[in-house]
């Protein structure tokens, strides 16, 4: 075991961890962060993602000591200091860009980190930026939209407003 | 003017601010104090005998409460099928016992042989390594049709066959269908295979068996459709815990699909070992044990015979289909490739004279059952494949060729025993040439051809049956269980409404299209009502959510728990009105005296019914409470019309979706919002099937596409924009709202759209001798068509 701090949500935390702990295990299990999903067992689903010193990360692909003194953000720490949903969050509501629920963290995640490199990235691009993560109800239609608007563009294509 | 709320508005989920900011419950966010974690140990063998399992080195390492193998598991039932068929000699299918670990032999990959229950995951997992399974290696039987040859390499001896039934459906029509084929004026061949497909919801399945001992109370945890089934065919046929000692809860569940309908293994494990340690027991399946583990769907194998007389009129339709169970019958199998695909084989059109014949047979591999659409989608493929190719071969349009054989007379009973109550099949077409623009079709060809890329253009229709089901119907079908819904309306004392129903959400959105309802029958605001679902101790029975019935079926017995309600409160309306309760109107949220400015509010009706001061006490009960099971009297019959635009690279064969439009009649629409997402996700899963996702295995059984790296998902950049459309609207004459369902039509109206696109994209580049391709039409495929 060995200790690790890191700044979670901009809250300082140490704890003990294994050797093998996997940074999305120690979310979940130690600090009960369970809006970090693990979806698959080979890195390719995304329902893991989270930022880690403000890079999109796997949080299957990373050990938790490897995070040690690091700054992370989960899901839990995407709203508004008010707890109202932030715009990317909003944009899912507002353009039903989900459905069970289950890959929309990384979704969000993902989308959080593209916006802050790309701010008003093309069709393409979000789909292109989107490859590592996996939605299996919405068949992202609604998930492209509702990025393409929180980045204040038109959306394309059709849906019943 | 849109609505913005109530029927037909498209409110937003509430569900998903809980989503969107990580706080949702699904089942592996809950943990019981004390609990132990399970790790099985599966077979990595196709067949073979069990000759010894030697747990003595796992069971001494660290952490290992115990280590459970077949033999634990005997005087515990078989995980029980619950559709049983009656092949065409009236014989029932064959039904072997599926236990809990496997017992005797190994009968797929992935099949548990052993399962070690230890205090921590990473204990429970090392520990399962140094399980020794000594099993001795028997030849496999992958291929349906060897299977049913070989009489020497069975996947269960003592049922003596690999045959689980042969199928005649009608048997009666058989020697006039044959007769009508052999004096067709044409005949139309196609032999096609629908590919075996892996559900994949997002979350992996969980299970969490606890037991407290003090009231001998068992609770499961699990991701489940369908919490009240799992209750019943675990607890009365597996374990034999009566339903007032199992309490069955289903939280959040991250996609179902239909593999989670299904009772599996594993949650009688858990349920079973929580009772046998006294502890909490976790399991929590990896996206590996997932592809081995969770049912598979589809893998049918069929040959289709269309005749059509001179004028091309169809006259006859003949189908044989081999019908892959896998190793074992799980709970719907049986059902999938017979009641929920033979019944839909005149699709929309009125072929007189149908026969289907099915063979479901038993191999080493994983069990398939029901996957979105189940028998439908491999219905509809067969169809709109072989209709399109007729088409090419008599050189007509295949839009009209479809409209000449459209039914346009309703109800229409089939020749294969359903009546469709409602439909417009012609309007959901001329619906489809508008949205898809297909009047400048040639234009767009142009331009990719101007690109060196082939365009092709696929239509086609489809039809389904959705809202199952007629109970004593589907009970003569072979179905061991009653397919009402059920909801109880809870009123509290101030007005707000709790919605308890048998349904059960894992994406559909329930929990806010359902409030739509209530509060437009009631004229209250849709915040004032909850609903409550996926945990038996606190629901009426219901049977869950699949088969798009939820709104059909679980809404409609809403729809008459709300309606007691309100034939309640006007008897207490009436009396703290002092008027007659025939008098009594309710609108907008207050009961009224026709006529007259007297009224009363909704609140003060619902207090008076808890606070009876002022109550007519010796008429009627205080409180407000009702519930309702509601038995539809037929399926119902959502419909519409595809297309699909494809470009082919033609030196690599990679086919690309450029378009996709849907024009659906799914009769009345509570939130559009909702139904065009599930459309949506239904076509991506559909262009899946026809492109990428393929499940298989080789001729030892071995599972080849068994993690994301070798099963080809579709990912945001292989799916189109889809344009939907909803307006054409025939509802539904037999259920109170009028509903279809619009949860599988997506996965049913989409593969052949795809494959028919393809096809047309390789004619049109000159390539006339490909008249099929196997889904998925990947590249490789593709191009070796090409080449003849
Ligand atoms: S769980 Fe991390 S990518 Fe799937
Ligand atoms: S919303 Fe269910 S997997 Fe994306």
């Amino acid at each position: 075991m060995t200790e690790v701090t890191m700044n979670v949500n901009g809250r300082k935390v140490t704890r003990s961890v294994r050797g093998n702990e996997l940074l999305v295990e120690f979310l979940r299990e130690q600090l009960r962060l369970t809006g970090t999903h693990v979806g698959c067992d080979t890195s390719q689903c995304g329902a893991c993602c989270v930022h880690v010193n403000g890079e999109l990360v796997k949080a299957c692909t990373m050990f938790a000591a490897e995070a040690d003194g690091a700054e992370v953000a989960t899901i839990e720490g995407q709203a508004n200091a008010d707890g109202s949903l932030n715009v990317i969050q909003q944009a899912f509501q507002d353009y039903h860009g989900l459905q069970c629920g289950f890959c929309t963290p990384g979704m969000v995640m993902s989308a959080a980190s593209l916006l802050k490199d790309n701010p008003k990235p093309t069709e393409e691009e979000i789909r292109h930026h989107l490859q590592g993560n996996i939605c299996r109800c919405t068949g992202y239609h609604n998930i492209v939209r509702a990025i393409m608007a929180a980045s204040g563009q038109e959306t394309p294509a059709v849906a019943a407003e | 003017m849109p609505k913005d709320h109530g029927i037909g508005a498209s409110s937003k989920r509430r569900e998903d601010v809980r989503f969107l900011t990580g706080t949702g419950n699904y089942t592996d966010d809950i943990n019981v104090y004390g609990q132990a974690y399970v790790a099985f140990v599966r077979s990595d063998v196709a067949h073979g005998r069990i000759k010894s399992v030697d747990t003595a080195e796992a069971a001494a390492m660290p952490g290992v409460l115990r280590v459970f193998t077949g033999s634990d598991f005997e005087g515990v039932g078989s995980i029980p099928c619950g559709w049983q068929v009656t092949d065409r000699h009236g014989e029932p299918m064959k039904e072997p016992a599926h236990p809990v670990l496997a017992h005797g032999k190994v009968r797929h990959v992935g099949d548990p042989i052993a399962a070690v229950v230890a205090e921590t995951l990473q204990e429970a997992r090392d520990a399962a390594e140094a399980v020794m399974a000594d099993i001795e290696e028997l030849p496999a039987v992958v291929d349906m049709k060897a299977a049913v040859a070989s009489s020497d390499t069975l996947v269960h001896d003592d049922i003596g066959t690999n045959l689980c039934y042969d199928w005649g459906f009608v048997e009666d029509n058989r020697e006039a269908v044959d007769k009508a084929i052999s004096e067709a004026a044409h005949v139309t061949t196609l032999e096609l295979v629908n590919n075996r497909l892996v559900a994949n919801p997002m979350e992996p399945r969980v299970a969490v068996g606890s037991y407290e001992a003090a009231g001998d109370m068992s609770t499961l945890y699990t991701t489940s459709q369908n919490p009240h089934v799992i209750r019943l065919l675990m607890g009365a046929f597996v374990l034999g815990i009566p339903e007032h000692k199992l309490r069955v809860v289903a939280p959040d569940v991250g996609g179902g699909f239909g593999t989670k309908i299904f009772h599996y293994a594993e949650e009688a494990f858990c349920t079973f070992a929580a009772r046998a340690l006294k502890r909490p027991v976790k399991w929590t399946s990896t996206r590996s044990e997932a592809f081995m583990s969770d049912a598979h769907g589809r893998d049918h194998v069929t040959k289709i015979e269309l005749a059509l007389d001179k004028d091309h009129n169809f006259t006859a339709l003949r189908t044989e289909t081999y019908a892959n169970m896998g190793a074992y019958l799980s709970t719907f199998a049986p059902s999938v490739p017979t009641w929920l695909h033979g019944t839909l084989m005149a699709g929309n059109y009125k072929t007189p004279l149908i026969y289907v014949n099915v063979k479901a047979v038993f191999t080493n591999t994983v069990p398939v059952d029901a996957y979105r659409g189940a028998g439908r989608p491999e219905a509809t493929f067969q169809l709109e494949r072989v209709v399109d190719k007729a088409a090419r071969e008599l050189g007509v349009d295949p839009i009209e060729l479809r409209r000449k054989n459209f039914i346009t007379e309703f109800p229409y009973a089939t020749p294969v025993a359903v009546e469709y109550d409602t439909g417009d099949y012609n309007a959901t077409m001329d619906k489809l040439i508008e949205i898809a623009d297909l009047a400048n079709f040639e234009t767009r060809r142009k331009e990719s051809e101007g690109r060196g890329k082939l365009r092709g253009l696929g239509i086609n229709s489809y039809i389904e049956a959705c809202g199952i089901a007629p109970s004593n119907l589907v009970g003569q079908l072979g179905a061991r269980a009653g397919l009402y819904e059920s909801a109880t309306v809870r009123v509290n004392a101030t007005g707000s409404i709790s919605v308890m129903t048998g349904s059960h959400s894992h994406g559909q959105g329930h929990e806010t299209a359902f409030p739509q309802v209530v509060a437009e029958m009631l004229g209250i605001p849709e915040d004032m009502v909850e609903i409550v679902h996926g945990d038996t101790a606190n629901t009426p029975m219901g049977m869950g959510t699949y088969g798009s019935r939820s709104l059909a079926v679980g809404g409609s017995a809403m729809v008459r728990a709300t309606e007691k309600i309100i034939n309640k409160a006007k008897k207490i309306a009436a009396h703290l009105l002092e008027a007659s309760e025939a008098d009594i109107e309710l609108k907008d949220g207050a009961f009224s005296v026709a006529g007259t400015d007297k009224s009363v509010a909704w609140g003060d009706v619902t207090l008076a019914a808890y606070v009876p001061h002022n109550y007519p006490l010796e008429d009627i009960e205080p409180g407000l409470e009702e519930t309702a099971f509601y038995d539809p009297s037929n399926f119902t019959y959502p419909s519409g019309a595809y297309c699909c635009e494809v470009e082919v690279d033609p030196d690599t064969g990679k086919v690309d979706v450029v378009a996709f439009a849907a024009a659906d009649d799914f009769g009345n629409v509570v939130n559009p919002m909702i139904v065009e997402g599930q459309v949506h996700g239904g076509v991506a899963q559909g262009i899946g099937q026809a492109l990428l996702e393929n499940c298989a295995y080789d001729e030892t059984g071995q599972l080849l596409s068994a993690s994301y790296m070798d099963y080809a998902m579709p990912r945001a950049d292989n799916v189109p924009m889809v344009t939907v459309d909803h307006s054409c609207q025939t509802p539904c004459t037999h259920n109170p709202l009028g509903v279809k369902g619009c949860g599988e039509a997506g996965a049913i109206g989409s593969p052949p759209a795809v494959i028919n696109a393809v096809i047309d994209a390789l004619q049109s580049g000159g390539h006339t001798h490909v008249t099929h391709i196997d889904m998925p039409a990947t590249p490789n495929r593709v191009w070796a068509a090409m080449q003849g």
